[in-house]
């Protein structure tokens, strides 16, 4: 068995995966202190700093979408079914056994299809969520110009409440399972130095070729 | 230059700073007038009362007297054109002193007039408005309880039989000096109402008369240094602002000169507009429910004063040791129990409470049907409600009490408190004999029957202005049991009362979940691993 060293996460994406993890990890914890749930910066410090990372994660945000569409990286994120169930498996059994990790990492294809799946459910129903439920909450008295005049500040701050415990969820699992690759530390590495030593047992590529 | 040794220069550069700083500052009401009333020939006379000053005043100022007695100062009357209640001084029951009716020579200190002294005061003679009172700069001119409005005209004992002395008024000089009003003249009776400094508005008291810029950021005598009139202008003797029909909302931009005019320019939003906040714009959020009062005014009461919670009249009439009346003090010399009255509770430094107000005030006047009950009766019911789409949150003074009504007819009654004769409460104790008194002196009558009832007072809260930085914080409201913790009809980020309960309980449980199965997981996999080894 021969590893190999694959260039699988470029400058720009560990820098965007970074900072979005920093300021995520940061806005979940002043939201929740806006929320009420514990005092740790003070309400007015964290409700300010919470929206200025807001503002900070729509800059990021814009350079990302602009880099996914003109590098053809969001193709990364097309849904396949194509061996999730393998997949599943090996979290239920294989990995418990030392059975080999069934997907193996490409510049092309970076993501298991279990993990294709988790970041578009963040990407289509989680942040859509926060974003139109933030800009709800911070525009919430300039709501009449685009007609949703009567809309109380209750229901967006309970979807925007929502959309936090299912960011707080994710967050969880996802850092559990950065552990779960070829190694535990494999995919931690991969996304600080950008390259991942992939064995090269012959497991072929999961889901459709990105290329 | 001499210098005393160890005076640096930095010292004497600052002293230097310092004294050109104030010396440049103008002089405290210093007048730009194109009159020097001292030289007026019509003030060259020793005037014998307040009237004969009047005279002079109107010889120049025709029109003065008709338009002051067209308004509320003059007619301690108001009728509110919503409801058709007839209030006003002279027709309200309050829960301090409780009416003016059979008081007259005693309250009518602080009527703008002269010889009021029972119900057969003539509103129509035009000398008999005092000019002096508002218009005083000498801080001389002391009307007295008990004189109808009237000041010392000769040296004179006061209070009758005291043994202390007050001496004549110097009219002539008064009304040689005369002036715009300032927070002297309006406070000598606003700031004393309820019968004593600071008892009745909580936001209201002498220490508003040289105010430093933490007490108010607008008086601050020091600084912007406003009178009452910079806020409540006048025109034609009408003061602006009003306690009967208070504007509870203003949604007008800052007032522009040659705009058209508001009905009542002594509104925050009259200058500083509807989104004043620059810094933090999300503060201009919080406009459409709050008032600006309710986080700018942080407290009342905040001048070193203390005053009036609560009135208990129910324990009046209890008398000393030594068989006569008496008085009682706290610790800090503030009067919690008086014969004459009862039980106090003062305060200083008192976090308002806040309800949803529009500007419609309900009273329980006389002959509105009240009951005992533990539900205290409202002398005054500010309306308003998070859903009528005109109110907003405002801080208040809740003043509270018990005070006697008819427990026949059920109605609050009138209490003859002051003078010589043999029904005055306070010469003679007697409550049936006080309230039939003060009945009467409006016609009314009065079962001989009386009880105690609960009742509460409401005052808005809106002067004693704090600087920005010491305005109510965010967290003050944004937190489990902060300020606002009963107000209704509004989600407040931070106050768990608003959470919805199960959301919250599910988000946690899956979250917690989630951390389970990870650490249960990853447990596996550590000892799975071990086993190979």
């Amino acid at each position: 068995m021969t590893t190999q060293r694959v260039y699988i996460f470029k400058r720009f994406e560990r820098f965007w995966h970074w900072t979005q993890a920093a300021l995520i990890i940061f806005m979940m914890l002043t939201g929740f202190e806006v929320h009420g749930t514990y005092t740790l910066l003070g309400w007015a410090k964290a409700a300010q700093l919470h929206t200025n990372a807001a503002w900070a994660l729509v800059a990021l945000w814009v350079f990302a979408i602009f880099w996914h569409f003109t590098t053809g990286e969001w193709k990364q994120y097309i849904p396949t079914m194509e061996k999730v169930d393998v997949m599943v498996k090996y979290y239920v059994t294989g990995i418990f056994t030392d059975a080999p990790h069934p997907f193996r990492t490409t510049p092309l294809i970076k993501h298991n299809p279990l993990q294709r799946l988790a970041y578009l459910f963040v990407k289509l129903l989680i942040n859509p969520l926060i974003w139109i439920s933030g800009f709800a909450y911070l525009f919430y008295r300039d709501l009449g110009a685009i007609g949703l005049g009567g809309l109380p500040l209750a229901p967006i701050a309970l979807v925007h409440t929502a959309a936090a415990f299912l960011m707080l969820i994710f967050f969880i699992a996802h850092i559990y399972l950065a552990t779960a690759g070829h190694t535990p530390t494999a995919h931690i590495k991969a996304m600080i130095i950008g390259y991942e030593d992939v064995e090269d047992h012959g497991a072929a590529p999961a889901g459709k070729s990105a290329g | 230059m001499n210098l005393p040794p160890g005076t640096t220069w930095l010292k004497v550069a600052v002293t230097i700073m310092l004294a050109t700083a104030f010396t440049a500052m103008p002089a405290a009401g210093a007048s730009k007038s194109t009159a020097d009333h001292s030289k007026f020939k019509e003030l060259q006379q020793n005037f014998q009362s307040g009237p004969e000053v009047t005279k002079a005043c109107l010889s120049c100022h025709t029109e003065a007297a008709k338009q002051v007695q067209k308004t509320k100062h003059w007619t301690w009357e108001y009728l509110n054109p919503e409801n058709k209640q007839r209030l006003g001084k002279k027709n309200v029951i309050n829960n301090f002193c409780i009416a003016v009716p059979s008081n007259y020579a005693a309250c009518t200190a602080c009527h703008i007039g002269y010889g009021w002294k029972d119900d057969k005061f003539d509103f129509t003679v035009e000398t008999n408005v005092d000019c002096l009172a508002c218009h005083d700069t000498t801080g001389s001119y002391l009307k007295l309880a008990g004189m109808a409005g009237h000041v010392p005209y000769k040296d004179m004992e006061y209070p009758p039989g005291s043994g202390s002395f007050v001496k004549a008024t110097d009219l002539k000089k008064v009304a040689q000096k005369v002036g715009k009003t300032s927070r002297d003249t309006c406070g000598a009776c606003h700031f004393n109402g309820g019968g004593g400094n600071a008892v009745k508005h909580g936001d209201l008291d002498t220490s508003l008369e040289a105010p430093d810029k933490e007490l108010d950021v607008h008086m601050d005598s020091l600084g912007l240094n406003f009178t009452c009139a910079t806020c409540h202008k006048t025109g034609g003797h009408d003061v602006a602002g009003s306690r009967y029909a208070p504007t509870a909302v203003d949604r007008k931009g800052a007032q522009v000169r040659g705009s058209e005019d508001r009905k009542n320019p002594a509104t925050c939003q009259s200058c500083h507009g509807q989104a004043p906040h620059t810094k933090t714009a999300k503060l201009n959020d919080h406009t459409s429910k709050l008032a600006c009062q309710t986080c700018h005014v942080p407290s009342f009461a905040r001048g070193g004063i203390a005053t009036k919670m609560s009135w208990d009249w129910s324990t009046a009439g209890k008398m000393g040791p030594d068989g006569k009346p008496m008085t009682v003090k706290d610790d800090k010399k503030h009067v919690i129990y008086d014969s004459k009255k009862g039980d106090f509770v003062l305060a200083e430094n008192v976090t308002p409470e806040y309800i949803w107000f529009n500007g419609s005030v309900q009273y329980t006047l006389r002959g509105d049907p009240v009951e005992k009950s533990d539900q205290p009766t409202r002398i005054n019911r500010f309306e308003g409600s998070p859903h009528d789409g005109k109110s907003v949150i405002w801080p208040v003074k809740v003043f509270r009490g018990q005070q006697p009504y008819d427990t026949v007819s059920k109605s609050l009654v009138i209490l003859h408190t002051t003078g010589n004769d043999d029904a005055s409460y306070w010469k003679h104790f007697n409550w049936e004999k006080a309230i039939a008194a003060g009945m009467a002196s409006v016609g009314d009558t009065f079962s001989g029957k009386y009880d105690f009832v609960k009742t509460e007072m409401t005052w808005p809260i809106t002067h004693m202005v704090a600087p920005k930085d010491k305005a109510v914080g965010c967290v003050e409201c944004h937190k489990a049991g902060g300020r606002l913790e009963k107000i209704e009809g509004v989600y407040i980020p931070g106050r768990s009362r608003d959470h919805l309960g199960l959301l919250d309980t599910a988000g946690w449980s899956l979250a917690a979940l989630t951390l389970f199965g990870v650490v249960v997981h990853g447990s596996l996999r550590i000892a799975t691993r071990k086993k190979k080894d």
